[in-house]
């Protein structure tokens, strides 16, 4: 048996497990995959977390990739990241860099973190334009704060985490030259229309002639370059017999090699399906991690063997095995067709069918009110104001 | 050659066991490998206790055609720092 099938029936424990250790957040980006802002009242508590690394390090997932919310606004976190690391489990945590001061850098530097952390500096624009956009006024700033400081620091090999969309899709070398000035690796990733990501997914997502851009520039320039495996769909662009796949795991590996721990120890299937379809128990509740991961009716589910439905007939099916099970739960798409963003063009005819449905949110951590943080998703400006010092009420518009 | 040299698994890999044979885990590069044979699996942890890789393999039970193609499976897990040759090979020759 081939190792992708073995992947497809599910190992004894993940490989790629996300922990999102709160909801709170100091910023509320427009996508969140998460729709996080506040921090929920059932959040884990410390003991609570470090029974979740025991149970962890017993199982050998060796890392943990732990986000939120903004996972360094809980007072517990830095306690939690050298707990994790004094039990074989290493951490990559994800930060708008909000808490990396010079001090903080330091300590991730330090032996005391033994190369066993990771940091990744989320960053949607390579200009603050474009950053603030969907992250909100400031963020720009504070994430190349955090990446001078670990810099400064001596902390080796930061990661740079962009989500690409429709506005950033063109500054991919921008990117990648400020990678190289922070002595730090550029990781690309999907934007999903996951959380509050539904609600402006028809606006940031790549346009398709942009994902052949960027397909193209990975093919290229893609070397050293990280992509958490999430651009599969992609490999469509190749040759039918996949031989154009991105390194990494071409297949969806939802409750299969990946699943989610979100702050109230609810388990989900993979980190961008947040949704009661994908909640396969409470770690809480339902006897730990390792007994949701290994009996959970919906893992067991996801691993059994999938049919292509409408995609089977497609000569490009082996490349992209269907696309994002999120992708297409959150667009309304059955699960068993195309990926919204199918590269054969599928997905847009699925998207134009009608016939589709937009799931309700089954959680929202969003802030109540907005705060001054919140992004301004205004148009960037296409044409000109209509003339310096219009005083009609009707200027501009013709009767 | 490999298959005289005595060799062991790196200090800082960890061995996960799986239906197809092992995850290793190097904490120190964060290189995962799939060690897809559980014959493999047992050679790996099994190479300390023995004086080289050849009487790993036949204790093992490898049959000595396939031994070439474990060399090279070895040589490829060297490769990424999840064995490591031995410190008493060096103090023999010494």
């Amino acid at each position: 048996m081939k190792l992708v099938e073995h992947f497809e029936q599910g190992l004894d424990a993940p490989i790629c497990l996300t922990w999102e250790l709160t909801y709170a957040c100091n910023l509320e980006c427009a996508h969140c995959l998460s729709s996080s802002g506040r921090r929920d009242p059932r959040e884990l508590t410390t003991a609570q977390a470090e029974a979740v690394i025991d149970e962890l390090q017993r199982m050998q997932v060796f890392y943990v990739n732990i986000g939120g919310g903004e996972p360094t606004i809980r007072p517990d976190f830095w306690h939690l990241l050298e707990y994790a690391v004094n039990h074989q489990v290493g951490v990559k945590f994800s930060t708008n860099g909000v808490r990396l001061d010079p001090e903080r850098a330091a300590f991730l530097a330090s032996p005391a973190c033994g190369g066993y952390v990771d940091v990744q500096i989320s960053l949607d624009g390579a200009t603050a334009e474009v950053n603030d956009y969907v992250r909100g006024p400031g963020s720009y700033d504070t994430a190349i704060t955090a990446l001078e400081n670990l810099r400064d620091a001596g902390f080796k090999d930061a990661k740079i985490s962009v989500v690409c969309t429709r506005q950033n899709i063109g500054q991919l070398d921008e990117f990648k030259a400020l990678a190289d000035k922070y002595g730090a690796t550029l990781r690309l990733t999907r934007l999903r229309p996951s959380g509050r990501g539904a609600d402006v997914w028809d606006e940031l997502h790549p346009l398709p002639e942009q994902q052949r851009v960027l397909y193209d520039w990975l093919m290229a320039s893609g070397d050293n370059v990280l992509t958490g495996d999430s651009f599969f769909h992609l490999a469509a662009f190749g040759p039918a017999d996949g031989s154009g796949a991105l390194p990494g795991l071409n297949l969806c590996g939802a409750g299969r090699v990946v699943c989610l721990i979100d702050p109230i120890g609810d388990v989900y299937a993979c980190p961008f399906a947040i949704h009661d379809n994908f909640l396969a128990g409470n770690l809480l509740r339902d006897g730990g991690f390792k007994e949701v991961w290994q009996t959970s009716e919906l893992f067991q589910d996801l691993r059994s063997p999938q049919t292509g439905g409408a995609c089977a007939k497609c000569d490009f099916y082996d490349s992209c095995r269907g696309g994002c099970m999120a992708a297409k739960f959150f667009t309304g798409l059955p699960l068993d067709g195309p990926d919204p963003e199918c590269v054969q063009g599928y997905g847009e005819t699925a998207l134009a069918s009608g016939d589709r449905m937009i799931p309700a949110a089954s959680q929202d951590h969003s802030k109540a009110n907005p705060t001054r943080n919140q992004p301004v998703m205004l148009k960037l400006m296409t044409r000109p104001p209509v003339s310096d010092c219009a005083e009609s009420p009707l200027a501009g518009f013709t009767l | 050659m490999i298959l005289d040299e005595p060799w062991r698994l790196t200090p800082s890999v960890a061995l996960r066991p799986e239906p197809f044979g092992a995850l290793a885990y190097h904490f120190g590069n964060r290189k995962l490998t799939f060690l897809k044979r559980p014959e493999l699996v047992r050679v790996v942890e099994q190479l300390a206790d023995h004086p080289d890789v050849r009487s790993t393999l036949v204790a093992v039970g490898v049959p000595e055609q396939q031994h070439s193609a474990y060399a090279a499976a070895l040589e490829g897990l060297a490769d990424a720092d999840m064995i490591r040759p031995r410190a008493d090979a060096l103090e023999e020759s010494a």
